[in-house]
């Protein structure tokens, strides 16, 4: 259990919360979409300090954790070749595919590279014009405007030995397949503060007023949560369902136009799979035809490789909210950051990771100490 | 990958083509794309996300962050060496073939 006192503003803190208290009357199950609030929420023991009538559902915004296993080995596929440099960002290393991960390939001779930004990877194929050089491109709305930018200038300056491989997700999407499903205990949306400064907020009202759920645009430090918990609460008591920008020093309505613009000439959208939960219509991005020479799955012909997924990760039912991480029996047993099972234990962003990481109390004693190393090691 | 970081600005240059700049978070200076805040300027600062500035923010609030993300060592883990980190969460097996 963490203290109020640790947060960085703790008398602000503690106003928020008890403003909460004061205005809620019933239960309410209010659902975080972005991982990064996941772990604020997890890590600060937020879900604790609140009222018991509202409960923190965490929802499936960790890119790391929904990239479908089949891109995964996809992605090994294409990292195992002779002649290709494949670029990643670190988070990618240990999620595992069927049998392995990136780590495995490159231990076995592959030419695995972290790279910090995607135009890192261009860089590296400008400078090794006899290696093939393929960026993992995945992620929610914030990195596929880098990803794009970095097409568009591979293709502006011709650089022809540059590919992408693309699993790139979008939220909305996943919020109406979230308010369609028939288990569905969700009453109002934390939206992800980072993703609206680029899209803006122009998506939501139609979700708003269609399920008649309230959107709050959230960051993700610990007070931007509370503030987002508080505006939702306050909707959801006075029974309206409007969407409400909770991180105004960061999101414009507009949001950044020339990033918009920039997706919208690089990017088409298209159905994706989202792993645990299946394909999404809609729900993500490929390459416009224009710029296919791009797309890695294209240029190395990958795309007959199809994988199923293990049954005994309950991740889909994590990442929907239905689960908690430490209701699956895997969880801290035979599934750990160390041996993960799901990429929902990979990423410190995904549910099963962060209750692993900052839950100790719930685990198994023998684990707990265990959980503490790595707590104290990961971050 | 999934964290945006606040950054100032301390010089911004034409490099093929491309608008670029060099930002300073918290210590750590990095090479960064300005290509969709095209008209940030010196001093100012922005968030940050894989290398591509994606909006503005105010000095105060950025600082702020800052200060937050260095308290909880998230610059470490931003800017640290990924296969340290991956090998570390993954155990010691993983330890020694980073070291390779
Ligand atoms: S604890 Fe492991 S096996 Fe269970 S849902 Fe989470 S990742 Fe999957």
């Amino acid at each position: 259990m963490k203290y109020i006192d640790e947060f960085q503003d703790p008398a602000l803190a503690a106003r928020l919360l008890d403003d909460i208290r004061a205005s809620v009357t019933r239960p309410w199950a209010l659902m975080e979409v972005c991982g990064g609030q996941t772990h604020s929420i997890i890590r600060h023991g937020i879900d604790q300090l609140l009222p018991d009538e509202v409960e923190l559902i965490h929802g499936p915004g960790c890119p790391v954790c929904v990239t479908p296993l089949e891109v995964i080995d996809k992605a090994l596929a294409i990292a195992s070749r002779p002649e290709v440099v494949f670029c990643s960002f670190g988070d990618m290393l240990r999620v595992p595919g069927t049998g392995r991960d990136l780590f495995q390939v490159r231990s076995e001779g592959g030419d695995v590279r972290v790279v910090y930004s995607p135009l890192d990877a261009l860089r590296i194929a400008e400078e090794n014009p006899d290696r093939e050089v393929v960026f993992f491109g995945i992620g929610f709305e914030t990195t596929a405007p880098p990803n794009a930018m970095t097409v568009h200038q591979a293709r502006r300056r011709g650089i022809r030995n540059f590919s992408l491989l693309v699993s790139h997700v979008r939220v909305p999407p996943a919020i109406e397949a979230i308010m369609q499903s028939p288990d569905c205990r969700v009453q109002g949306f934390l939206a992800a503060g980072h993703v609206c400064s680029v899209m803006g907020t122009h998506e939501y009202p139609a979700l708003a007023e269609r399920f008649r759920v309230p959107i709050v645009v959230t960051g993700f430090e610990p007070l931007d949560i509370l503030e987002g918990v508080r505006r939702t609460v306050r909707q959801l008591e006075r029974g309206e369902h409007r969407v409400d920008n909770a991180y105004p020093r960061a999101v414009r309505d507009e949001g950044n136009p020339a990033a918009r613009a920039m997706l919208d000439d690089v990017f088409e959208v298209a159905d994706r799979a989202w792993r645990g939960i299946g394909v999404i219509p809609d729900s993500g991005w490929r390459l416009a035809a224009r710029y296919r020479d791009y797309d890695a799955e294209h240029r190395f012909q990958v795309g007959d490789i199809a994988t199923l997924e293990p049954a005994e990760c309950r991740s889909g039912e994590v990442l929907q909210g239905l689960l908690k991480p430490h209701e699956c029996e895997a969880f801290g047993t035979t599934c750990t950051p160390r041996t993960p099972l799901g990429a929902t234990m990979v990423s410190s962003e995904g549910a099963c990771a962060a209750y692993y990481l900052y839950r100790r109390l719930d685990l198994p004693a023998a684990n707990a100490a265990a959980a503490d190393r790595e707590a104290s090691s990961v971050v | 990958m999934c964290l945006a970081v606040p950054g100032r600005v301390l010089g911004v240059e034409e490099r093929d083509g491309t608008r670029m700049a060099t930002v300073d978070f918290g210590g750590v200076v990095k090479e960064v794309c300005l290509e969709y805040l095209p008209d940030l300027e010196v001093g100012e600062y922005a968030i940050v996300h894989v290398g591509f500035a994606l909006q503005r923010l105010d000095e105060e609030s950025a600082r702020r962050t800052l200060e937050l993300f260095e308290n909880l060592g998230m610059l470490q883990e931003e800017f640290g060496d990924p296969w340290e980190q991956a090998a570390r969460a993954g155990g010691e097996d993983l330890a020694r073939e980073v070291r390779r």
